[in-house]
């Protein structure tokens, strides 16, 4: 019964959601990267706000299946500056739904002309709890046991972290290719905990086309992530390793759709963790805020 | 001695205004030559034009405007002699590197066949 439902439902939000975007305005929409872990060298364009919802659904061993939530609101503070905003919370089944915290991070532009390899940095704070299961990055020995515990449990647990990253990224020849190097550390007592992710990403089709439903508008790729352990352990055993295939749909109305699988490789890692994206970009959005005021 | 620092720094400002000048004056001869004599594969093609024109729309309109004359401020001019006087591989080169310091992002995530688009775009608003 839950099942007929379920399926009746999910079928009806998909008419809607075909429904309305074949009836939406067509704006090119910049060709973000469909990646969830993994930076690339893109930032937000100066004034523009982007806000998306980044969906992890995944059941570790031993625990009970779950949907994490990240609420996004990217801004462009200058063509070199991108700060954003992460509101995360989480529901487990048989269990609760709870806020899990927030992270801000901001990504620099090091070098101001464009190279073979661009370098960005990333700097991040978090005030998250232990129940945080977004994984949007994976460091250290970061495994499924710690995604099992209970809500009641993890969420005593208080994160305040500090987060760097190296992001390095090309595009050649309408490909892109991004490598993050990751140093986490808990601001409280934990050592530098170590991760990576990876990610290659081209669109279908190079020429832009006014259309909705072609492959102009799909953006495939693949990335994989995982963690390095800490400076106490510098190695890769017992620590979580991804590879998970990615695909991007640039909507009308200037709104993005990405679908990730990911598979874990290692018996650490959740055996597959499905991720879902949705964005929608406000251009202008910083002048129209400055008008506002006035 | 305070007439000597405001000559100073009157000469500072004159060598600074210069150096912008100067900069702004040889926007296109950044260009490496291999880059400045690349022709666009879709000049003329009304299709390519129409495609530039959404991308310009989406992208490029809310700093330039929708009618290409900018903001007065920070986002000029796209229909100046600076832009007729370019390369369509000058254009194309200065949509991959943007202009960061200045607040114009770079268009190296696009792929290259639309910034061909957009420049075919840009070569048709001029007339």
């Amino acid at each position: 019964m839950y099942r007929v439902l379920f399926s009746r439902a999910s079928r009806f939000v998909a008419l809607m959601a075909l429904l309305l975007v074949s009836t939406l305005p067509h704006f090119a929409h910049a060709q973000d990267k469909p990646y969830f872990v993994t930076y690339s060298q893109d930032l937000e364009e100066p004034g523009n706000l982007e806000i998306e919802s980044k969906t992890a659904l995944a059941q570790p061993n031993g625990g009970n299946r779950y949907g994490a939530y990240a609420a996004e609101f990217e801004y462009g503070a200058k063509a070199w500056w991108t700060t954003e905003l992460y509101l995360d919370g989480q529901t487990t089944a048989n269990e609760s739904t709870i806020p899990t915290g927030f992270r801000w991070e901001n990504r620099f532009r090091i070098l101001m002309q464009e190279h073979l390899i661009n370098p960005v940095l990333y700097v991040e704070f978090e005030n998250i709890s232990g129940a945080d299961k977004t994984m949007l990055e994976v460091v250290g020995h970061d495994g499924q046991s710690d995604l099992a515990s209970t809500n009641a449990e993890a969420r005593e647990e208080h994160e305040h972290e500090g987060e760097l990253k190296l992001i390095l990224s090309s595009n050649v020849h309408d490909w892109n290719i991004s490598e993050n190097f990751i140093a986490e550390k808990n601001l409280g007592h934990d050592p530098w905990e170590f991760g990576y992710a990876v990610a290659a990403s081209r669109p279908l089709a190079t020429m832009y086309r006014d259309c909705t439903f072609c492959v102009q508008k799909l953006t495939a790729g693949v990335e994989a992530y995982g963690g390095l352990g800490d400076v106490w352990a510098l190695t890769m055993r017992d620590t979580s390793h991804y590879i998970a295939p990615v695909v991007g749909w640039d909507l009308p109305g200037r709104s993005r759709l990405t679908f990730s699988p990911g598979f874990g490789l290692t018996d650490t890692s959740l055996d597959r963790v499905y991720r879902v994206g949705f964005a929608v970009e406000i251009p202008g959005f910083g002048r129209q805020l400055q008008e506002g005021i006035r | 001695m305070k007439r000597r620092i405001s000559v100073a720094l009157g000469c500072l400002s004159l060598v600074f205004a210069l150096a912008a000048g100067g900069a702004r004056a040889s926007h296109w001869q950044n260009v490496p030559e291999k880059d400045h004599a690349r022709a666009n594969p879709m000049a003329g093609n009304p299709r390519a034009v129409a495609g530039g024109a959404a991308i310009y729309k989406g992208h490029c309109s809310h700093c330039h405007g929708a009618d290409a004359m900018g903001n007065g401020k920070k986002a000029p001019s796209l229909k100046t002699e600076s832009i007729r006087s370019a390369t369509d591989g000058d254009l194309e080169w200065f949509l991959r590197q943007g202009d960061l310091r200045h607040g114009m992002p770079s268009w190296s995530s696009l792929p290259q066949a639309q910034r061909w688009q957009l420049v075919a775009y840009l070569r048709s608003i001029q007339q």
